[in-house]
C-alpha cells in the first residue's frame, strides 16, 4: 500500500505515541493493578457504586500503608453498566489489556455467569462479594458472600423455631430467586412442611404491582395458620411490595417477611416506617457492636464525605476479601494467580461482626448468619445470630442432583464438583497449566 | 372572549387545583395530630394509637394521646421495679415488664404500651425517666417530676414477640373504647391473634351493641370453643354453627382439621361451614381483583395521558417521557424535604409545581431537541432516547444514584374499611379518582379551550392552521410542554406507589406506549379506556398463570389485536380528529 506523506506523517505520531505509552506502561510496572468490575450505571448502579467505593477506599488505605509487596496498588475501574454481557467484555479488558492482579466484582449472579468463562480462560482471579445461590464453584473465584447454607437455611430455621407453618414465596424471576427457592422449598418439605403450605410466586424484575400478590398473600395468612414470608424479591421491587403490604394493613407481627436482599443500603432511599419489624437475614448489620466495625463504619464515612451513608453486607465482604487477598499475596510474595491461589486456602482475617472468616478449600468462606428486624431509621436490630460461624457450601445437600458434591480446591481433589460416592470430577477441573 | 377563556381556563384550573390541595392539605391538621405520622403499626392498630382522633374534635384540650382506657383507671400506680426491668438491655427482662404492663390498667401503663408499639416511647439512661417522643418533642411521662426534656433519649426497641404481645394488649383494652370505628378494628385484628382471654372477650360481648363488632367478638369465642379440645361436642356444634353464619377466614385451618376429623357429625358441619366459606371467599376475590385492576389502570392511564398528547396528538415519539414523570417524581421528595414535617402538604403542593418543573423542561426540550426534527421521526427517537439517558445520569450524579425517601402521608395510606373483611387501601382509591379528575382537565383544555383548538388545528392540518393564523410552532411548544407537565403529575401519583429514583421512568415507558397505541394513537378516551382495559386484563390474568405470564399474555394479545386493528381501540376517522 502506498502512503501519501500527510499519512505517513500521522503514522509516525502515531507509532511515537505508541512508543510513548509503551515507556509509561513500562514504567506502570511498579505498581500492582486491581480490577474493579462493578455497574456504575444503569439498573444496579445502585448497588454497586457503593462497592466500587468501598474497594478504592481499601486501596487508599493499604496504599498509605505502605502499598503491597513494596509497591503502590493502582486501581483500574472500568463500567459495564448493568449490561452482563458487557460484563464479560470488560472482564477480558481487565485480564488482557490491563493485566490487573486481581478483579473485585460483580453483583447479580448472571453477570458472574458471564464472566466466569472469561476468569477461566485467561485464569483470572475474581472475589465475588454477594450472597448468591451455590450450586457453582470455580478455581477462578472466591465467593466471599453467603452460599444458601449461610442465609437462606439459617433464616428458615429462625421462622420454624417461631411457629410458622406456612410458606410464602416470594422472588424476582431469574436465577437467584428460583435456585435459592428450590433450596428453601426442599428443606421445608424436609422439615415436615406440607407442599400445600407452600406457595411460590415470581415476578418480572422491577415489578411495581403487587396488589395482587399481596391480596394473596394475606388471604393465606388469614387462615387460622401462622404464615411467614420469604422474599428473594431484587433491588427497586422493594419498596412497592413493602409499600402494598402496609396498605393492605398487614404488619409484621401479623405475616413477617424475610428478606434475603434487602440490607441498609436498600432501606436508606425509603421511608422504612412500613417496614419496621420485617426481618432481613445476612452475614453483617451496621448495627452490630463492635470496635472493628465502628471503625470501618467511621472510616467509610470519613472517605465518601457523607455521614449519612450506611454499610452493609456486601460491603463487609469485599472488606474480607480484600484484607484476604492482601494477606494471599504477601504470603505467596507474588500477585501470581495460581500462587496467589494455593495461598488463599486456610487463610483467615477478621470479619466485621468479631468473628473469623476462613477461606476453606471450596473458595467459600466461613461467616456467622445474623436475623435482624428492621426498624424505623432503617437499621436492623439483630434478633438472632448462629453460635460460631457456619462454613460456606457451594452444593446444597437438600437438592437430590446436587446432594453428593463437593468442592475441593486443594490436593488431590482439586474439583469443583467431585461427587463424593462415585469418587469422579465432574468437569469442573483445574485446567491445565500453560 | 375565546382568547381570553383560552389564557384563562389552564389559569384557572391550575387555581382551582391549588386551592384544593390547600383545601386537603389541611384537613390532616384539622383531624388531629395522630394523623400527621403515616406509622403503619398505628394504621394496624388503628384505634389504640389514633385516640386524639375522636377526642379532638369536641375538646378543646386537645391533648393528643390521651389514653383510650381513661375510663378504666384503676388508680393504681405503676410501681418502679416494673419500669426498672423495662429499662434493662435485656429483653427477657423487657418481656416480663411488658406482661407486668398488661395487668396494671392505669392511663400510663397504657401510654408505655403503646409508646413502646409505636416506637415512641423513649429512655433516658442518665435518669432513668421515660419520655414520649411527640411531634413538637419530647414530653415527660415517668416519673411525675423530672426535666421536660431528655438529655440522652434511647428508643426502648421491641422486636416482633414484644410487638404481637404489646397489640393483643392494646387491642384487648380498645374493646372497651367509647368509639366505635376503633372497638371495630380492635376486634377485628383480635380474630387473628394467638392469646385471648376468652372469659374477657365473653364478658365484653354481652355489653356490646354494635353488630359489627359483635360478630367479631362471637367469631373469637367459637374459634376458642373449636380450639379447646376439652369443650364438648355440644358446644363445638354450636360453635360450628355461629360460624356459619359468620364470614370467617381465620376459622379456615381449624375447620379443615375437623373436617378431616373422627367425629362425623363435627366433621359433616365443618366441612359445609368450610364449603360456604371458601365460596365466599371467591366471591371477595373476584371484587378485591376488579379494584385492583381500576387501580392499575388508572396508573396507566395517568402516565400515558401525557403521551397521549405528545405522541398521540403530536406524533413524536418522545422516549424521555419517563423522565418527566421522574421529575415530577423527585419535585415531591425536594417539597418533602424543604418541609419535613408536614409531608402531606408538600404532596399536595408538588402537583402545580410538577406540572410547572416537568412543563418547562419539556417546553425546552422541544424547542431545542425536537424542533429540528420534525417529520423525521427515528431521528427523534434517538434524540430523545440519548436525552432520556442524559436526565437519568443526570439525577444519578446530581442527587443521588441511590433512590430518594418519599414519605406517604396519613390520608393515603390507611384502609377504607367496607365491611368487617373487605377493605380498600385509602391511597389506591385516591389515585384512582385523581386519574379521572386528570384526564377530565386535559379533556377540557383539548376540547374547550382556545389552546386545545388550535392544538387539534394543527395536528389535523398544519398548512391550514398557519394560514389561518395559527401560530404553530408556539402551539407546538405550549402542546409539548403541556403534555411533559402532565407527566410530571403522573411523577407525583407514582411517587405514593413506587421507588423515586433514576430509574422511575424507564420501568414505565414502555407501558405508556402499549396503552397509547392500544387505544388508539391521537385519542384521549383510547387512552382511557385502554388503560383500564390492560389494567383490568393483567389482574385478572395474574391469579390464573401468575405475574410473568399475565405480562406476556398481554403483550401477545396487544400484537395480535394491533395487528388486525393497527389503529387501535379508537382509530381516528377521515379527516376529523376525535378527541
Amino acid at each position: 500500500m502506498i502512503f501519501s506523506l500527510g499519512k505517513k506523517a500521522i503514522l509516525a505520531g502515531a507509532l511515537a505515541l505508541i512508543m510513548l505509552t509503551g515507556g509509561a506502561l513500562a514504567q506502570a510496572q511498579d505498581t500492582i493493578k486491581v480490577g474493579i468490575l462493578h455497574s456504575l450505571s444503569g439498573t444496579m448502579a445502585i448497588s454497586e457504586t457503593t462497592l466500587k467505593d468501598s474497594i478504592l477506599m481499601l486501596i487508599d488505605e493499604q496504599n498509605k500503608k505502605g502499598g503491597l509487596l513494596g509497591k503502590k496498588l493502582e486501581a483500574v475501574v472500568v463500567d459495564p453498566a448493568s449490561d452482563w454481557p458487557m460484563f464479560a467484555e470488560k472482564a477480558r479488558d481487565l485480564l488482557t489489556r490491563d493485566k490487573v492482579a486481581v478483579v473485585f466484582g460483580c453483583w447479580t449472579s448472571v453477570s458472574r455467569k458471564s464472566v466466569l468463562p472469561v476468569f477461566e480462560e485467561f485464569n483470572g482471579l475474581l472475589f465475588y462479594p454477594v450472597q448468591y445461590e451455590g450450586q457453582e464453584s470455580s478455581k477462578n473465584v472466591i465467593y466471599t458472600g453467603a452460599a444458601p447454607n449461610q442465609q437462606a437455611i439459617p433464616a428458615v430455621d429462625y421462622l420454624l423455631g417461631e411457629g410458622v407453618k406456612r410458606f410464602v414465596l416470594v422472588g424476582t424471576d431469574y436465577v437467584f430467586p428460583r435456585t435459592a427457592n428450590k433450596i428453601v422449598e426442599a428443606y421445608l418439605l424436609k422439615k415436615g412442611v406440607a407442599q400445600a403450605d407452600i406457595v411460590t410466586y415470581y415476578t418480572p424484575f422491577s415489578h411495581s404491582d403487587w396488589q395482587s400478590i399481596v391480596a394473596d398473600i394475606k388471604r393465606i395468612g388469614g387462615t387460622g395458620l401462622k404464615t411467614a414470608v420469604i422474599s428473594t424479591i431484587n433491588g427497586d421491587a422493594n419498596v412497592p411490595f413493602y409499600k402494598e403490604l402496609a396498605a393492605q394493613n398487614i404488619s409484621a407481627s401479623n405475616i413477617p417477611v424475610m428478606a434475603f436482599s434487602v440490607g441498609e443500603e436498600e432501606l436508606s432511599g425509603v421511608d422504612a416506617k412500613p417496614l419496621v419489624g420485617h426481618l432481613a437475614a445476612w452475614n453483617y448489620f451496621q448495627s452490630v457492636d463492635n470496635p472493628a466495625n465502628a471503625e470501618f463504619i467511621k472510616q467509610w464515612k470519613a472517605y465518601i464525605k457523607d455521614d449519612k451513608r450506611v454499610t452493609n453486607d456486601p460491603m463487609e465482604a469485599s472488606y474480607i476479601g480484600f484484607n484476604l487477598w492482601v494477606k494471599a499475596v504477601e504470603k505467596a510474595k507474588t500477585t501470581d494467580v495460581d500462587a496467589v491461589l494455593k495461598a488463599i486456602v486456610g487463610l483467615s482475617t477478621p470479619n466485621l461482626t468479631g468473628g473469623v472468616a476462613k477461606v476453606l478449600p471450596n473458595h467459600h468462606l466461613t461467616k456467622p448468619v445474623l436475623i435482624g428486624e428492621i426498624e424505623d431509621d432503617g437499621q436492623f436490630q439483630v434478633v438472632w445470630e448462629t453460635e460460631g460461624e457456619v462454613e460456606g457450601d457451594a452444593w446444597s445437600d437438600y437438592l437430590p442432583e446436587s446432594a453428593d458434591l463437593i468442592s475441593d480446591w486443594t490436593d488431590p481433589i482439586n474439583c469443583g464438583n467431585y461427587n463424593q460416592k462415585t469418587k469422579t470430577c465432574l468437569g469442573a477441573e483445574k485446567s491445565p497449566e500453560k | 372572549m375565546p382568547r381570553l377563556f383560552f389564557l384563562n381556563f389552564p389559569a384557572r384550573a391550575l387555581l382551582l387545583s391549588l386551592g384544593l390541595a390547600l383545601a386537603l392539605a389541611t384537613l390532616p391538621t384539622d383531624r388531629g395530630l395522630a394523623q400527621a405520622d403515616p406509622s403503619p403499626a398505628r394504621e394496624s392498630l388503628a384505634g389504640v394509637s389514633q385516640s386524639g382522633e375522636s377526642q379532638v374534635a369536641g375538646s378543646p384540650f386537645g391533648e393528643p394521646q390521651e389514653p383510650p382506657t381513661a375510663d378504666l383507671a384503676a388508680g393504681t400506680d405503676l410501681s418502679a421495679p416494673v419500669l426498672a426491668s423495662l429499662q434493662s438491655s435485656k429483653v427477657g427482662d423487657r418481656d416480663a415488664a411488658i406482661q407486668e404492663l398488661g395487668l396494671d390498667f392505669s392511663p400510663l401503663s397504657s401510654q408505655i404500651l403503646a409508646g413502646l408499639l409505636q416506637g415512641r416511647l423513649h429512655l433516658d439512661r442518665a435518669s432513668g425517666a421515660f419520655y414520649l417522643e411527640e411531634e413538637g418533642g419530647f414530653r415527660l411521662l415517668w416519673p411525675e417530676t423530672g426535666p421536660s426534656t431528655p438529655e440522652n433519649p434511647r428508643k426502648v426497641a421491641v422486636n416482633n414477640r414484644q410487638r404481637e404481645t404489646l397489640e393483643g394488649l392494646l387491642n384487648s383494652r380498645a374493646l372497651r373504647d367509647p368509639d366505635l370505628e376503633r372497638r371495630r378494628r380492635a376486634a377485628a385484628a383480635l380474630i387473628g391473634a394467638t392469646k385471648v382471654d376468652l372469659a374477657l372477650i365473653q364478658n365484653l360481648l354481652t355489653q356490646e351493641a354494635d353488630e359489627r363488632t359483635r360478630d367479631s367478638l362471637r367469631v373469637i369465642v367459637a374459634l376458642g370453643a373449636l380450639r379447646d379440645s376439652g369443650s364438648p361436642l355440644s358446644a363445638k356444634l354450636a360453635a360450628l354453627q355461629d360460624l356459619e353464619g359468620l364470614y370467617a377466614p381465620a376459622a379456615q385451618a381449624d375447620l379443615k382439621l375437623l373436617a378431616q376429623g373422627q367425629e362425623p357429625q363435627l366433621a359433616q358441619a365443618a366441612s359445609r361451614v368450610l364449603r360456604r366459606l371458601e365460596a365466599r371467599a371467591q366471591h371477595l376475590a373476584l371484587v378485591e381483583t376488579f379494584f385492583f385492576g381500576l387501580s392499575l389502570g388508572s396508573v396507566l392511564v395517568l402516565i400515558a395521558i401525557g403521551l397521549a398528547i405528545t405522541f398521540g396528538v403530536m406524533g413524536v415519539i418522545n422516549m424521555a417521557h419517563g423522565e418527566m414523570a421522574m421529575l415530577g417524581a423527585y419535585t415531591v421528595w425536594a417539597l418533602q424535604t424543604l418541609w419535613p414535617q408536614s409531608p402531606g402538604l408538600a404532596l399536595l403542593l408538588a402537583l402545580p409545581t410538577a406540572f410547572v418543573v416537568a412543563g418547562l423542561v419539556g417546553g425546552a426540550i422541544e424547542l431545542t431537541v425536537i424542533r429540528p426534527l420534525y417529520q423525521r421521526p427515528l431521528e427523534t427517537l434517538l434524540a430523545t432516547f440519548g436525552l432520556s439517558l442524559i436526565l437519568q445520569q443526570a439525577a444519578r450524579k446530581g442527587i443521588s444514584s441511590m433512590n430518594v425517601p418519599v414519605t406517604t402521608p396519613g390520608f393515603m395510606s390507611g384502609q377504607w374499611l367496607i365491611s368487617s373483611n373487605f377493605s380498600l387501601s385509602q391511597g389506591r382509591v385516591i389515585i384512582i379518582l385523581f386519574c379521572l379528575l386528570v384526564f377530565a382537565v386535559v379533556y377540557l383544555i383539548m376540547r374547550k379551550t382556545r389552546l386545545g383548538l388550535e392544538i387539534r388545528a394543527v395536528t389535523q392540518n398544519r398548512a391550514m392552521a398557519r394560514a389561518l393564523g395559527v401560530p404553530s410552532s408556539r402551539v407546538d411548544t405550549l402542546t409539548f410542554a403541556l403534555g411533559s407537565g402532565v407527566a410530571g403529575i403522573s411523577g407525583v401519583a407514582l411517587s405514593q406507589l413506587t421507588n423515586v429514583g433514576p430509574n422511575l421512568g424507564q420501568d414505565y415507558i414502555v407501558d405508556s406506549f402499549m396503552v397509547v397505541v392500544f387505544g388508539g394513537v391521537g385519542n384521549l378516551w383510547g387512552t382511557l379506556v385502554g388503560g383500564l382495559i390492560i389494567g383490568l386484563a393483567n389482574k385478572f390474568l395474574e391469579p390464573l398463570n401468575g405475574a410473568m405470564l399475565a405480562k406476556i399474555t398481554i403483550m401477545v394479545g396487544l400484537i395480535l389485536f394491533i395487528q388486525r386493528h393497527p389503529r387501535g381501540l379508537f382509530p381516528q376517522r377521515g379527516r376529523v380528529a376525535s378527541f
